[in-house]
């Protein structure tokens, strides 16, 4: 459904990505792995569209993307969260999810200034709708509090609610496990399951090898901007090249 | 908290009804018209700047615009002053859609500086363009604006005239910032990167927001021509645009009351401070400092903190559940 096809990025005179290519499959979940450096997050950021590549071709559903601004990506229906995770902390947490449902609402300027009854409508279906995604990741209790005040383990649900609110077709998730305590990551596991049983294909670029080994249904492994391997967890477990990068070639 | 809004508003609503019965006309009233006038460019102002969080130094050239499209179009064409005054809007807001596509793309000191420059193109081709607007010397005989046999030809009917408008943009913006449209907005001002990944297309809002806030300023611009019936360019300067952003920030950002709050204390001030004579700018600019410092959340922040504080004190109920 993602077809990642020769995709090169440089920053001046650094090859962030040389010539990467690899397909996601729908349904499955897929992780990108590799050591720091590897240009994992380059990658996300130009397939969500934030970075322009060099060269190369993404497909989305068979349709070119590359050089998509983000807005048109997520209306299409790819999302993405972001590492360290990017709330909005004026809002309550509730507002950041109707946020989320912006591309699910239609009234204008003039339909909201003027308070239409169908604005009125919309606005209690956005609000209904952004109670359930909470109650979804399982932080409804937390609607009216500041996002600001959130811990960040609870931030990091908001902002996957927030994304499921665009019900996307696939879902980046960038170091979702980051700053979580074990506990955390392993319901960040399930979650993640269950937005995968959702029918939705998720991409998680992740350091965490033991979350990537539980969930993934195949990995690509990234290392100096070259693909290095790509499989399911046992193979890539298995592969002579990845345990050479990740623990030196000594 | 909704019914003591109400209460609230409804006292608002009296005084403002009755404080041009108690003043009598006369400078008071003359000053409070302002008061109206400036809280409308003002909320226009923080639409952009407290909820999209996009700076703008050009807002007193949209406010000339609008005042001197009407001047010209009643005054030298004839034509029916609230015709004008639709025509200046929608103008002045499609020549800010159209500007707001290459202005917007910039961020910052640069968003500023580009802004500032339009106001002082603006500016110029006022000051210049004598066939059309009477150059430096101001452009005089413009017609009050009327009603059928009713005519706001004094400080008075133009006192109830402009806060019906104010109160009426005021609301149109409460509604807003309070929709989907102002979620999205609020959104841009925390990340744009994490608001167009949800979605929002960021740099069309952006402008359709500076495009409202264009036409709210010139709908105030025609109805302060209408109301002095003359206008001359020193009045839509540079200094006035700067006076605008002072209003919005020391109110409170993102706030609409604020601004209206913001709007009375700038215009009201030097009334006040008349008294110190040749000193009355060291005053003021002590105050600006003071207020930023300490409230930095203006003076809507201000109000909050001692409403809560006699909630807590005089009701002895919590105001936590507010």
């Amino acid at each position: 459904m993602l077809e990642v096809k020769e995709i090169t990025c440089v920053f001046g005179g650094l090859i962030a990505l040389d010539k990467v290519s690899f397909a996601i499959r729908q349904g499955e979940i897929t992780g990108v792995i590799g050591p720091n450096g590897a240009g994992k997050t380059t990658l996300f950021n130009i397939v969500s569209g934030i970075y322009s590549r060099t060269s190369g071709q993404i497909l989305f559903n068979g349709r070119d993307i590359s050089g998509l601004p983000p807005d048109q990506l997520a209306r299409l229906g790819l999302v993405r969260t972001f590492q360290n995770i990017e709330l909005f902390g004026q809002m309550t947490v509730l507002e950041n999810v109707m946020v989320g449902l912006h591309t699910k609402s239609h009234c204008g300027i003039l339909a909201c200034a003027l308070k239409l009854p169908w604005h009125l409508a919309e606005e209690k279906r956005i609000r209904s709708r952004a109670l359930e995604l909470l109650d979804y990741v399982g932080i409804a209790e937390l609607a009216e509090q500041s996002a600001a005040s959130l811990p960040f383990g609870k931030g990091r649900l908001l902002e996957i609610a927030r994304a499921l609110a665009l019900e996307p077709q696939i879902m980046l998730m960038d170091e979702p496990a980051a700053g979580l305590n074990s506990r955390e990551t392993w319901e960040l596991g399930e979650l993640i399951r269950k937005i995968r049983d959702l029918g939705v294909t998720v991409v998680l670029v992740e350091h965490d090898m033991e979350l990537v080994m539980d969930v993934c249904d195949a990995i690509v492994v990234l290392n100096l901007g070259q693909k290095l391997a790509e499989g399911t967890p046992r193979q890539i477990q298995d592969n002579s090249a990845v345990i050479a990068a990740y623990l030196g070639e000594g | 908290m909704q019914r003591e809004l109400l209460k609230f508003a409804l006292f608002a609503a009296l005084v403002l009804v009755a404080a041009p019965l108690y003043f009598q006309g006369g400078y008071i009233l003359n000053v409070l018209v302002f008061v109206g006038i400036n809280t409308m460019l003002a909320i226009g102002l923080n639409l952009l700047l407290g909820f999209a969080g996009q700076i703008s130094l050009g807002q007193a050239a949209f406010y000339g615009l609008g005042a001197y499209i009407s001047a010209i179009l009643t005054t030298t064409h004839g034509f029916n002053p609230w015709l004008a005054m639709i025509f200046a809007a929608l103008a002045v807001g499609a020549l800010a859609f159209v500007i707001g596509f290459p202005i917007l793309k910039l961020k910052g000191h640069y968003l500023a500086m580009a802004t500032l420059g339009f106001g002082i193109i603006v500016y110029i081709v006022i000051n210049e363009y004598v066939d059309l607007t009477g150059g430096p010397s101001g452009f005089p005989g413009i017609p009050n604006l009327s009603i059928g046999s009713i005519s706001f030809d004094s400080d008075m009917k133009n006192y109830y005239l402009i806060w019906v408008a104010t109160l009426g943009v005021m609301l149109l913006a409460i509604n807003l910032t309070r929709s989907r449209i102002g979620r999205a907005l609020r959104a841009i001002h925390d990340s744009e990167v994490a608001a167009q990944v949800l979605g929002i297309n960021a740099r069309l809002l952006k402008v359709q927001i500076f495009a409202c806030s264009a036409m709210i300023s010139s709908l105030a611009g025609s109805l302060y021509a209408h109301y002095i019936t003359f206008v001359s360019p020193s009045t839509f300067g540079f200094h006035f645009s700067v006076e605008l952003l002072t209003m919005v920030v020391i109110g409170g950002l993102g706030s609409i009351y604020g601004s209206f709050l913001g709007a009375a204390l700038i215009t009201l001030l030097p009334e006040f401070l008349r008294a110190f004579h040749d000193y009355d700018i060291i005053f003021y600019g002590a105050l600006l400092m003071i207020m930023t410092i300490f409230l930095p959340g203006g003076l809507i922040q201000g109000g909050t903190l001692v409403w809560n504080y006699l909630r807590n004190t005089l009701g002895g109920k919590g105001g936590a559940d507010a």
